[in-house]
């Protein structure tokens, strides 16, 4: 165990480090751009162990992951914002390669106009790629989900997004347990996914296919995502036992008796959880995955707790249907007995989550007031 | 030349200064020399639009008291494109940052050389990412240094007018951020040639590259690019040992050919005649 006071991007530089990655490819990008500088660092005094690739867009640093992916090479790429919007093609190609590439988004807002807020709506607009998405509340959450990612995604043959908020976690100085590279590298393993290419075995990759080839694969991803949850179950075995620490899926705090909870993910998840003891009667219930989506972790804990009312905070906004957590969140619960209430506050564009404005926001909130959302400028 | 109270007040937007920029940084210079082109040659200010990418040097846009645009990275040529299609009768300058114009956005910049659309492309280039802090762009010099290459960069640079040239540009010409006069000239020159023109305008960047290269303070940097900038008529006088490390400044070359938009614009008014 070793504890350092690093930002949320030096704890995940200093992660893929620990894991050891066979390249690195990056396109630089506020507020990401400190993750690649320190992977060029280790590089540049070997402490790599791979290739270290400047590349001219993210584009093609993406591009350049899956060629590398391709021969079994183990990869790394981080991004943000407009950088990742500019991926789009690819983020959907790698998937289809069943390429286990990570790659950690740091949240930043989409313009026009230019912003540099971090409004979640870059990742969750690559919902339905086909990668495998993780959020984290700090530094240590970022440190442990990098190394998860990459056991996920060469388990699963799935490509992992490691996505934190940009600033708030970025570029904030936390105290994390940094895990020595020779524990981390005991709980990854060495890259163990076959090649797809290989040397002497002529072949053609990702040629011209069929409606009904593609719907085989879809459900091919499709179901190797529901592998995650055992995945994670055998993963916090072993983080328990290397580490001692772990994560669920879906982590709740509820007080006794409380039947409303705030739903949050992400850097807010923290907010709230700090604020837990002054809100009244209300739990936390944090999401660290996005994707798969945990329907059945959700709704075993409203179950369990008898939760008549989540109110999310969706630091995004699907523009003309709202809040994309909440959306996300009502499908889930769609069919239980006696669904809880569903309402949002819509934090886009990045805009800060402060104790006040929750205290405020709860104290308004009764379920004979209505809403089903409730925007940030009104507090 | 009007006095320079009256050139800050008629094409500044003074309410957004002071400037973001560092001190020091040559991207006021070039934004000055652009003014006063526009000023000298003439222009109707209502006629003149400023097209940017993002970076440093694109933020002048938002300084810039003309219809402008700051747009994506590595695409500005691209909107202006649109605009200049759109409206022919304006005159574009497209502002853009040395990894803004030949990075990211390489393929919009040899395209539309390749169209020889009228545009007026000024890439200012201090030879970094000055904006994300210092990453080596393809116009850092083999061997310089940048945050993404601690070691010094092994990758070979673009010779960005050759590059202009090669892909179809019909002007190109560099001045840099030590001789602002000549610089100004050259962007009168470049704005009056009928076609894509290039003018590559070095500049400094003290802080994410002049200190990692140990090029000394803003001063010195100036004063290094001055020296080893050559005037491109001078140059055709000495042999090859004289020019060893010499930068050829200047209008390296300027030619007719027929230009994008009105070639277009004519080929429609012949299809309705
Ligand atoms: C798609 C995308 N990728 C990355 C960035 C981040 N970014 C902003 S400016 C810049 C580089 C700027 O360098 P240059 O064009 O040389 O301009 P300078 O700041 O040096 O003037 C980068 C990488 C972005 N805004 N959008
Ligand atoms: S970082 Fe460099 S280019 Fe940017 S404003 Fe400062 S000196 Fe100018
Ligand atoms: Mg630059």
């Amino acid at each position: 165990m070793a504890l350092k006071m690093i930002s949320g991007n030096q704890a995940a530089a200093i992660a893929v480090q620990r894991v050891g990655v066979d390249l690195v490819t990056a396109y630089p990008i506020t507020p990401q751009t400190a993750i690649v500088e320190a992977l060029a660092d280790f590089a540049a005094n070997g402490e790599l162990g791979g290739d270290f690739v400047s590349v001219e867009s993210e584009y093609a640093a993406l591009a350049c992951c899956n060629g590398a992916a391709a021969t079994g090479a183990r990869v790394f790429t981080a991004t943000g914002s407009h950088g990742l919007a500019y991926m789009h093609e690819m983020i959907h190609w790698c998937s289809g390669a069943r390429l286990p590439i990570v790659m950690v988004n740091v949240n930043r807002t989409i313009g026009a106009p230019w912003c540099l807020d971090p409004d979640q709506g870059d990742s969750l607009s690559q919902r339905d790629t086909g990668w495998l998405q993780l959020y984290c509340a700090n530094g240590q959450e970022v440190f442990d989900s990098v190394i998860q990612a990459f056991i996920l995604a060469e388990k699963l043959l799935l490509p992992c997004m490691v996505v934190f908020d940009g600033f708030y976690i970025s570029h904030t100085y936390e105290v994390v347990d940094v895990a020595d590279e020779e524990i981390v590298r005991k709980l990854v393993g060495p890259p163990a996914f076959a090649p797809q290419v290989i040397p002497g075995q002529p072949g053609n990759l990702h040629g011209l296919s069929t409606g009904e080839t593609q719907l085989k694969l879809v459900k091919e991803r499709h179901q190797a995502m529901s592998g995650v949850p055992l995945l994670f179950a055998q993963i916090n075995a072993a983080f328990n036992e290397q580490l001692g620490r772990s994560y669920n899926i879906v982590e709740a705090m509820i007080p006794p008796g409380a039947k409303r909870a705030v739903v949050a993910v992400g850097a807010t998840a923290e907010t709230v959880r700090w604020a837990l003891p002054a809100l009244d009667h209300t739990g936390l219930i944090q999401l660290r995955l996005f994707r798969p989506f945990p329907a059945a972790e959700i709704r075993e804990v409203v179950r369990e707790k008898g939760l008549n009312e989540l109110l999310v905070i969706d630091r995004n906004c699907s523009v003309g249907m709202g809040g994309i957590f909440a959306q996300e969140l009502r499908s889930a619960l769609y069919g239980m007995k006696s669904p809880p209430l569903v309402r949002s506050l819509i934090l886009a564009g990045g805009v800060d989550l402060t104790e006040n404005m929750l205290l405020d926001l709860l104290q308004s909130t009764g379920p004979e007031e209505n809403f089903a959302l409730r925007w940030g400028d009104e507090f | 030349m009007a006095p320079i109270e009256q050139l800050t007040q008629d094409f500044l937007r003074t309410k957004k200064l002071p400037h973001i920029w560092c001190p020091g940084c040559g991207n006021g210079i070039v934004t000055a020399a652009l003014v006063r082109a526009i000023e000298k040659a003439g222009y109707d200010q209502r006629e003149v639009v400023i097209v940017s990418g993002i970076g440093c040097s694109s933020r002048a846009a938002g300084y810039l008291n003309f219809n402008t645009l700051h747009t994506t990275h590595g695409r500005a040529l691209a909107f202006a494109t649109g605009l200049k299609m759109a409206r022919p009768e304006l005159t574009l300058f497209v502002i853009m940052g040395d990894g803004d114009c030949s990075a990211i956005g390489g393929n919009h910049f040899i395209h539309s050389a390749r169209r020889n659309i009228d545009l007026n492309a000024i890439v200012i280039n201090n030879h970094i990412y000055g904006m994300t802090g210092g990453q080596h762009s393809p116009l850092t010099p083999t061997g310089k240094k940048a945050t993404t290459a601690p070691g010094g960069t092994l990758e070979r640079a673009f010779n960005l007018l050759e590059l202009a040239r090669g892909a179809g540009a019909t002007f190109g010409a560099r001045g840099n951020a030590a001789q602002p006069r000549q610089l100004e000239k050259m962007i009168i020159q470049a704005a009056r040639h009928k076609g894509f023109s290039v003018l590559e305008a070095l500049s400094t960047c003290p802080i994410a590259y002049g200190r990692k290269n140990r090029l000394g303070g803003a001063v010195e940097m100036l004063k290094g690019m001055k020296d080893s900038s050559i005037a491109i008529e001078r140059a055709k006088e000495m042999d090859e040992a004289e020019l060893e490390g010499k930068i050829l400044n200047g209008v390296l070359f300027s030619f007719d050919a027929p230009e994008f938009s009105s070639q277009y614009h004519q080929s429609i008014k012949k299809g309705q005649d």
